[in-house]
């Protein structure tokens, strides 16, 4: 962070040291970081309105701006204009005070997660854990939104939310625990730069575990997102919207940016531990201000490093829309059994795998180029098998209902 | 770094903030207010609430929050552990004295004094949301072949 200070004032010319400079720091992160998180709640309900679209062959919103790209900022000036209303039997003060802790606990990961080397504003030493801790905050919040809301609807919602939110904490801190025995660290900042290189220095093809522990910690943020398959908590229809049934206009606005607020920080949180953070993964390009030099060089380089990790994210994001709209909610036993029954089992073993695995890596490898370029090419002959194998179970399944044989794209 | 937790800290405060100043603020310029008494009811679909909402719920999240303590204190005392672990194995690698596996062995016993709770835990059938009532045998749902999943009409009557 005093790196990101010491930048931004170098740049602006201010110096962050007394108290004034203090309050000028913040007006410098969270001005823009507050733009940032409307942004990314902005474009990714488009995404997902769009994306929604296509996957039902449906054109989606396609009247205000191009391909309906500002219908969304439309909706928020709407929601921004109606009556906000509290239901006279609710809880007043805890209904007022339940979006403010749901969003303020997405928030303040935005400040923690980095953008790039230089352009993180808290850059913690417990990254990893903070983030896991402020993460199950918004559990409190979804609760108290319930509750105070003196709704049977809101309150079903609000139980569901907070058991599954609690009980996928636990393989979710189990395969972050799995990252931070690899990386030794709980930075962010740290973690990334250990996967500083080519491609197959990413944590993903680091040993052969860390794709298990990336779909269980994939599986675990969609849960804790509230995202279909797991949308119990919000099933619209069993309880009409969930813990948030009562709520109404720039309050309900609220809730729906901290979601997808929260969608960008789980998927950068995945880019961060598993794809190599801000890293294109391609030497050159990363350590760009070394063959540029001076301010131009290293502004360049943070630029192509903020870039690099928003598109990874929103390309996670989007792989989290693709699974909401082709999965069916499961039901609550199906919720749990899930968690307590297979992921968190597997998550320990992976655990004591991916332990034994660092205590013997030294004499096995070296370096750890040799396992991350097997474990690259494994993941694409993989992927390459199982597009074969889709498309081979699609026209079978279409041939027996006696269906026409759709080509897909890809 | 005291530093940078006071700017996490500021972030959860301007969070706060931001809502605050949008939903008391913005929207109390913005928005209309006709007062309607029906409208400050509570929604229950249309019809008219009945009783309260704050009604007692299943003991099985109750079971569900004492498992989350359970395991999740669990990973927070694995957390300090796992930031050392490599520096540990590089150290006894170093030394060249006393066995490599040292650290791992030592958090395999806590994992496994856990596993043996989480077996009791599942044995005792405290995981299982659908749970066999006293003295019947477990229903499973979807129902398998065998059992209808639907209520014997004729021993309800009986």
């Amino acid at each position: 962070m005093e790196s990101y200070f010491t930048f931004v004032s170098s740049v602006l010319g201010f110096e962050p040291t007394s108290l004034l400079g203090f309050v000028g720091a913040i007006a410098v992160w969270a001005v823009p970081i507050t733009a940032f998180v409307s942004v990314v709640g902005l474009v990714s309900i488009w995404l997902e309105r769009k994306i929604s679209a296509h996957i039902q062959c449906r054109v989606g919103p396609m009247e205000v701006g191009p391909h309906g790209a500002l219908q969304t900022l439309a909706d928020g000036i709407k929601l921004l204009g109606k009556e906000d209303l509290v239901p006279a039997q609710a809880d007043r003060i805890l209904f007022g005070l339940a979006p403010m802790l749901v969003f303020a606990s997405t928030f303040v990961g935005f400040a923690v997660i980095p953008f790039s080397q230089k352009a993180v504003i808290a850059d913690l030493n417990l990254g990893i854990f903070f983030l896991a801790a402020v993460g199950s905050l918004e559990a409190i919040g979804v609760v108290m939104a319930g509750w105070s809301s003196n709704n049977k609807w809101s309150l079903f919602g609000a139980i569901r939310a907070a058991t599954q939110v609690v009980s996928y904490e636990i393989p979710l801190g189990l395969s972050l625990l799995a990252v931070v025995v690899v990386a030794g660290s709980m930075s962010l900042n740290d973690i990334t730069q250990a996967q500083s290189g080519w491609v197959w220095n990413w944590f993903l093809f680091r040993n052969p575990f860390m794709w298990a522990v990336f779909l269980i910690y994939f599986i675990a943020s969609l849960a804790e997102c509230k995202r279909a398959p797991f949308d119990l908590p919000e099933a619209e229809s069993e309880l009409v919207s969930g813990f948030h049934t009562e709520y109404s206009g720039m309050r309900f606005a609220i809730f729906f940016l901290a979601e997808y607020g929260a969608m960008y920080i789980v998927s950068a949180i995945a880019v961060v531990l598993f794809f190599g953070g801000w890293y294109t993964g391609i030497p050159f390009l990363d350590h760009i201000s070394g063959s540029i030099g001076g301010t131009t060089g290293v502004v360049v380089e943070n630029l192509i490093g903020a870039g690099t990790i928003i598109v990874k994210s929103f390309l996670l994001i989007c792989v989290q829309m693709w699974i909401r709209w082709t999965l069916p909610r499961i039901r609550l036993d199906q919720m749990m059994d899930l968690c307590l029954k297979y992921l968190l089992p597997f998550s320990l073993v992976l655990l004591v795998a991916v332990s034994l695995w660092q205590a013997f890596q030294g004499p096995i490898d070296g370096g750890n180029s040799v396992m991350g370029m097997i474990m690259l090419a494994a993941t694409v002959a993989s992927l390459i098998w199982m597009r074969r194998l889709a498309g081979r179970v699609s026209k079978a399944s279409a041939l027996r209902r006696e269906l026409p044989v759709v080509k897909t794209g890809l | 770094m005291l530093f940078q937790y006071a700017h996490a800290l500021i972030g959860f405060l301007f969070g706060m903030l931001f809502v605050a100043l949008q939903v008391f603020l913005l929207v109390r310029l913005l928005a209309p207010r006709v007062k309607e008494p029906m409208k400050d009811s509570t929604y229950e679909c249309g019809e008219p609430p009945v009783g309260d909402a704050w009604v007692r719920f299943d003991m099985r999240f109750y079971t569900m929050a004492l498992i989350f303590i359970i395991f999740e204190v669990e990973a927070v005392f694995l957390f300090p552990w796992a930031t050392v672990y490599n520096d540990l194995i590089a150290g006894l690698r170093a030394a060249g004295t006393g066995n490599v596996l040292f650290p791992f062995i030592e958090v395999f016993v806590f994992i496994l004094v856990l596993g043996v709770g989480l077996i009791y835990v599942w044995k005792k059938g405290d995981m299982d949301w659908v749970k066999a009532m006293r003295g019947q045998p477990k229903q499973s749902w979807p129902p398998t072949e065998g059992s209808t999943g639907e209520r014997d009409v004729e021993k309800d009557v009986a």
